[in-house]
């Protein structure tokens, strides 16, 4: 089985630690004199540079969450001159606001690196033909496999997201080994292949890595049946860097974290301590090799454990555990974050409407839905089809353009919507991959 | 000449017609007139009763969605010739019809316009000479 890195993935854990704690130390550093916000932060706290000395002191260190990414929009945390920056990102699904992330030429070629872990990882190598099917464009999916399957030599298939027909046809003609993309749209592409009578035998397919949102194992062993491939999955975020923050190896037992460039901590959400080793809690970041956005214990939200025991591969760095759910309200559909707060917020702005609304997701034929039911304000119903038609289709076309999503919108009567002790209930969740223990 | 008419928001689903008219029903009221208009996932309700105001207060204590709003009544033979014709006299003045229904009784028929603005076409209809009927003489047909 082959490492991309073997000097750091195999790297022995005490000398990971020091390794770290220079990096610590070194991005301390460089926050603290580089970016107002963090110097202010560990002013308030007492701390600077000095402070940290190994990679035990980070515990001194402040929390950053994604509210302090918009406060400081869009460049405000970026710690290197705007003219070392050679890519942006943004983060999907926001109103107004997204979050921000720069790239220095350096942190594209750590993403590159750590994405050539990734797919190694997985199995694949430069004889690989990588079909790329998630989104190309902000959403750092697309680029970040790109940079990783060029970086190992495969030859990659940049045919981004959507379009099914032509996904099977250029899988087909091309002959795809591997195959990047989220694991609900896998599953609908294993339907669509079965439904296009072509025989499995036609196609080249032998792994799939999945990620950018919540799965089961129930349903990585229908992809694999399905598809009749290995599953991999794979977890990032944008803040963090993108995919390639961790990924699994064929043993699929947790995902390898990139501790040499992304170190973990699990926290207790409500008191923020640091929880003892094996314990499920948040999982928190602070990226030690970063130089555009580098982040200092960054709440993911994802909730998980982490396992330090030795992995069969013979890699050293932790493994976390699929995620079993968030310590926030935070959806994922078709891999575009939403905050229910989001949609309340664009619906009170438009008028005509109560604040009283649900959201329905569900997965119909593989494919994450989204459905808005809303109460209609009675200040506003005034006796016309149209007027109401007009109000419902205004309500889709902003939240679509907002949300980047395709979106139901149904009006319903007042008091229509599930109450619980007084508290509406907001979203429900039909797709059951919710796998909280 | 304005006739109160009730409006109610209804999601597409059986059973909701009748939880209004029972509720309508517990008091007695009379209804004169009724459409529906409808989507796939909504409707509206249109409803002319004898007693509109209370009709109202039952609906809301019942968490209808309800609004009042205001009609035309013309009474005219039931001949589809004189439906035509009072609908020419309208788009005649350029005035634009939302909706109407209409129904008959006896070899009369009574329809129910309401205009974009049903001021001006009150005026019209009366100029043209045709036989408006208002509210208290609705109630009683």
């Amino acid at each position: 089985m082959e490492i991309w890195n073997r000097h750091f993935e195999c790297m022995d854990r005490n000398e990971l630690r020091k390794v770290q704690g220079e990096r610590l130390i070194e991005t301390v550093e460089r926050t603290y004199f580089n970016v107002p916000y963090y110097r202010h932060r560990m002013q308030e706290l007492g701390i600077g540079p000095e402070s940290i000395r190994s990679v035990e002191d980070i515990t001194r260190l402040p929390f950053t969450t994604k509210q302090d990414l918009r406060d400081n929009y869009p460049y405000g945390l970026f710690a290197v001159p705007l003219s070392e920056i050679v890519r942006i990102h943004a983060s999907s699904g926001t109103t107004g606001k997204p979050t921000v992330v720069g790239y220095t030429r350096n942190d594209i070629a750590t993403w590159s690196e750590v994405m050539a872990r990734t797919l190694t990882c997985a199995g694949a190598d430069k004889n690989d033909f990588i079909q790329i099917a998630y989104g190309y464009g902000l959403f750092t999916g697309g680029l970040g496999l790109h940079y990783g399957g060029e970086k190992i030599g495969a030859s990659v298939i940049p045919i981004s997201g959507g379009n099914t027909l032509r996904q099977i046809q250029l899988m087909h003609d091309f002959g795809s080994t591997v195959l990047a993309c989220t694991p609900s749209y896998a599953l609908y592409l294993a339907e669509a292949i079965i439904e296009s009578g072509i025989s499995r035998d036609e196609f080249r397919l032998r792994v799939g890595v999945f990620g950018a949102e919540p799965w089961t194992d129930n349903m990585r062993r229908e992809i694999e049946d399905k598809l009749r491939i290995k599953a991999i999955d794979i977890y990032g975020l944008s803040e963090v860097i993108g995919p390639g923050v961790a990924s699994e190896c064929l043993f699929q037992e947790g995902l390898h974290i990139n501790e040499d460039h992304f170190y973990p901590e699990i926290i207790d959400p409500e008191t923020l301590q640091v929880l003892p080793e094996g314990s499920t809690g948040e999982l928190v970041f602070t990226t030690i090799t970063k130089h555009g956005l580098p982040l200092i214990r960054y709440r993911t939200r994802d909730l998980t454990r982490l396992n330090y025991g030795r992995c069969k591969c013979g890699r050293t760095f932790v493994r976390m555990d699929k995620c079993v759910g968030r310590s926030d309200d935070m959806l994922i559909i078709r891999g575009v974050n939403l905050f229910p707060s989001q949609v309340e917020s664009i619906l009170l702005e438009m008028g005509g409407i109560t604040p009283h609304y649900q959201l329905i997701v569900d997965r119909i034929n593989n494919l994450d839905s989204l459905e808005l039911k809303v109460e209609v304000d009675e200040a506003f119903f005034l006796d016309r089809i149209s007027q109401l038609e007009g109000l419902r289709s205004k309500i889709q076309g902003t939240l679509e353009s907002y949300l980047g999503l395709g979106i139901k919108v149904t009006l319903v009567e007042p008091k229509a919507l599930e109450r619980s002790e007084g508290k509406a209930k907001r979203v429900i969740d039909k797709r059951e991959i919710q796998v909280l223990k | 000449m304005l006739i109160p008419q009730l409006s109610v928001f209804l999601e597409n689903k059986s059973g909701r017609l009748t939880e209004v008219l029972e509720v309508l029903g517990k008091e007695a009221l009379r209804i004169t007139a009724l459409s529906v208009a409808d989507t796939s996932e909504f409707g509206i309700l249109r409803l002319i009763v004898s007693d509109t105001e209370k009709a109202k207060s039952l609906l809301k204590d019942n968490h209808f969605t309800v609004n009042l709003s205001e009609v035309i009544s013309v009474m005219a033979p039931d001949e589809a010739k004189y439906y035509a014709k009072i609908l020419k006299i309208l788009s005649d003045q350029e005035i634009s019809i939302e909706y109407t229904y209409a129904f008959s009784c006896g070899s009369k028929s009574i329809i129910i316009l309401r205009c974009n603005n049903n001021g001006q076409a009150i005026k019209a209809l009366k100029d043209h000479e045709m036989e408006l009927i208002n509210a208290s003489d609705l109630y009683k047909i």
